[in-house]
């Protein structure tokens, strides 16, 4: 693609460096802001390391890129990470995300995304919609005969809304194959653990009955991260990457913690998870 | 003058816009009634049938205007609206993407089907969202022009349509306008400012009361939001008594949206809204519930000469 970057970062090592500044980065504006969801976006960030550095296609100066590759956050609490990985990518300068959550942000970096943002491509905060808004963008690009790539990334607990499976269904039906969901699996929801809510196992039988080109992995492994992500998908299927993972990954009093889902660190927190990061 | 259902209309301008190569068109699996199927047999590649899963189609719809596109998101009124407030609130007002909401069978007019197949509650979710324009025709030419002009419109629309076959108010030479109210007919008594079927029932109604002596101003308000306040004002003041009609609850909908612009702009002169007064209806012809429910021509004849009294 000549008007992106193309400038795709192939080596592990460079990725799980990244990665590990996401995390501090994410807990860092979670911190300042004095609000956010540390959980998720340490659960994730592995994810979104393999995904905007290893895999897509975009030019961050020229964001409506007719060309480029989406990203969609279903997941759209997780803004810690999503505007730390999108100022990294150089959507923007990293100084504006002293803006996070702060009233008349110039780039609007609210508490959940919004498109005004660039990088960002719709609104998502309610849960379940981000598959469905991913599909549509895959139909546009078929209309349009662009070979864009589609990413969509979900929590585990937001696959306890119905409409995931509404889309789902019609990912498969219109043969959605430049389309990847990721499933940050990280087992825990906002006040319980995923599985004491509803259970989502099997959830490689469930996507696979769907029609999905289904792979399943350990999310911080960075090396099975990449492979999943550039595993061909065969024809006409879409791909879905179950990734499991453990929600505040890399704190250890973070980590398979549901208090850690929406609240911001202490200076105290905050200080200590940094040393454990590194 | 074209009779027809409006939601033949909206079929009728869609089949047309087909090489436009940003319109696309989506339904929830119920084409034939929403008259979307032909132009999904013309242009195969650009209609997406769902299926019954109307929060994925909304969102679907939201994903393909990110790429450009004009999508015409097309259901049941009942279901495209009542089972997706979220999905429209989240991917289509607060994103601000162009999608068209074409929710057909609005209304206590659809009949037999029974309540659950009645909405009379859109047009209160729909006003109350930011960035979203509401649009209601009131004939089969109306809604065939109105569908054109939403092409060349940026944002989110709700376009509300019928079932029934209703005569034509509109001749072609009229030409469409979001935003703005038209006077179909210059009285000095009283002004009805009705919308979509309700125009119909206005007809006669004044019928019935210029036989009586009133004299009836008839304004048809297709663009309920963003309301053309300037018409409304002017109206109210030029008669001086006003009556609202809509085939919805009288709670949310066209008649308080009318109540707020004259308030607001201090006009204060007697006011009855006629509408769905705040019940479910129940299963009937579509003419015996307006009887029953006070939505017939009658009802709004004897509402014009009640309000009209209060005159002073």
């Amino acid at each position: 693609m000549e008007s992106s970057t193309g400038s795709v970062v192939s080596d592990i090592d460079e990725l799980r460096k990244i990665s590990k500044e996401l995390r501090k980065k994410s807990l860092e504006i979670i911190y300042k802001a004095g609000s956010g969801h540390p959980g998720g976006s340490l659960s994730a960030a592995d994810l979104m390391a393999a995904i905007f550095f290893g895999q897509m296609k975009f030019d961050p100066k020229n964001p409506k890129d007719p060309g480029r590759d989406r990203f969609v956050l279903s997941k759209g609490h997780c803004t810690g990470l999503l505007y730390s990985t999108l100022a990294r990518a150089g959507f923007f300068d990293p100084s504006k995300l002293s803006d996070y959550r702060q009233i008349n942000s110039e780039l609007f970096l609210s508490g959940h995304p919004h498109p005004k943002t660039p990088g960002v491509e719709i609104a998502t905060g309610s849960l379940g919609q981000g598959l469905s808004v991913g599909n549509g963008i895959a139909l546009g690009s078929r209309l349009d005969d662009l070979e864009y790539n589609v990413y969509v990334l979900m929590g585990d607990g937001e696959l306890q809304e119905g409409q995931v499976w509404e889309a789902a269904m019609s990912s498969a039906k219109f043969k959605l194959d430049n389309l990847t969901a990721i499933v940050d699996n990280n087992k825990l929801a906002q006040d319980n653990i995923t599985k004491d809510l509803k259970d989502l196992e099997p959830l490689e039988d469930k996507w696979k009955a769907f029609g999905w080109h289904t792979i399943r992995i350990d999310g911080h492994n960075m090396d099975e991260v990449v492979d999943a992500l550039n595993q061909e998908t065969p024809a006409g299927k879409p791909k879905v990457i179950i990734a499991d993972t453990i929600k505040g990954k890399g704190v250890s009093f973070m980590e398979n913690n549901t208090a850690w889902h929406g609240v911001a660190p202490s200076t105290e927190d905050y200080e200590k998870a940094l040393k454990e990061l590194g | 003058m074209k009779s027809g259902a409006t939601r033949d209309g909206y079929g009728a301008a869609l089949e047309e816009l087909g090489d436009n190569s940003k319109v696309v068109v989506l339904d929830a699996g119920v084409s034939d009634s929403t008259r979307t199927k032909k132009f999904g047999q013309k242009f195969p590649q650009k209609f997406f049938n769902m299926g019954i899963s109307e929060g994925d189609m909304v969102c679907t719809a939201a994903g393909l205007a990110t790429t450009g596109k004009v999508a015409f998101a097309t259901g049941f009124a009942c279901f495209l609206l009542g089972r997706t407030m979220d999905q429209i609130l989240v991917s289509l007002a607060y994103s601000n993407t162009n999608v068209k909401l074409a929710g057909t069978h609005a209304g206590i007019a659809v009949g037999e089907d029974g309540p659950t197949a009645q909405m009379i509650v859109d047009l209160a979710y729909t006003r109350a969202m930011p960035n979203m324009t509401v649009i209601q025709p009131a004939d089969w030419e109306e809604a065939y022009q109105a569908t054109k002009a939403l092409v060349d419109h940026q944002g989110p629309v709700y376009f509300r349509l019928g079932r029934p076959k209703v005569e034509g108010v509109y001749d072609s030479s009229t030409k469409f306008q979001i935003g703005k109210a038209n006077v179909l007919k210059q009285g000095k008594d009283i002004v009805v400012f009705a919308t979509g079927i309700m125009v119909q029932e206005a007809m006669k109604a004044i019928e019935i009361c210029s036989k009586n002596g009133i004299d009836v101003t008839l304004v048809n308000v297709s663009t309920i939001k963003p309301i053309d306040s300037q018409l409304i004002v002017e109206e109210a003041k030029k008669n001086g008594a006003v009556i609202t009609a809509e085939d919805h609850n009288v709670i949310g909908g066209l008649g308080d949206a009318v109540l707020s612009t004259l308030v607001e702009n201090k006009v204060y002169v007697p006011f009855k809204k006629v509408g769905v007064n705040d019940t479910f209806a129940e299963t009937g012809t579509a003419k015996d519930l307006f009887q029953k429910y006070g939505l017939s021509a009658e009802h709004l004849a004897k509402a014009i000469q009640d309000v009209r009294q209060e005159k002073a």
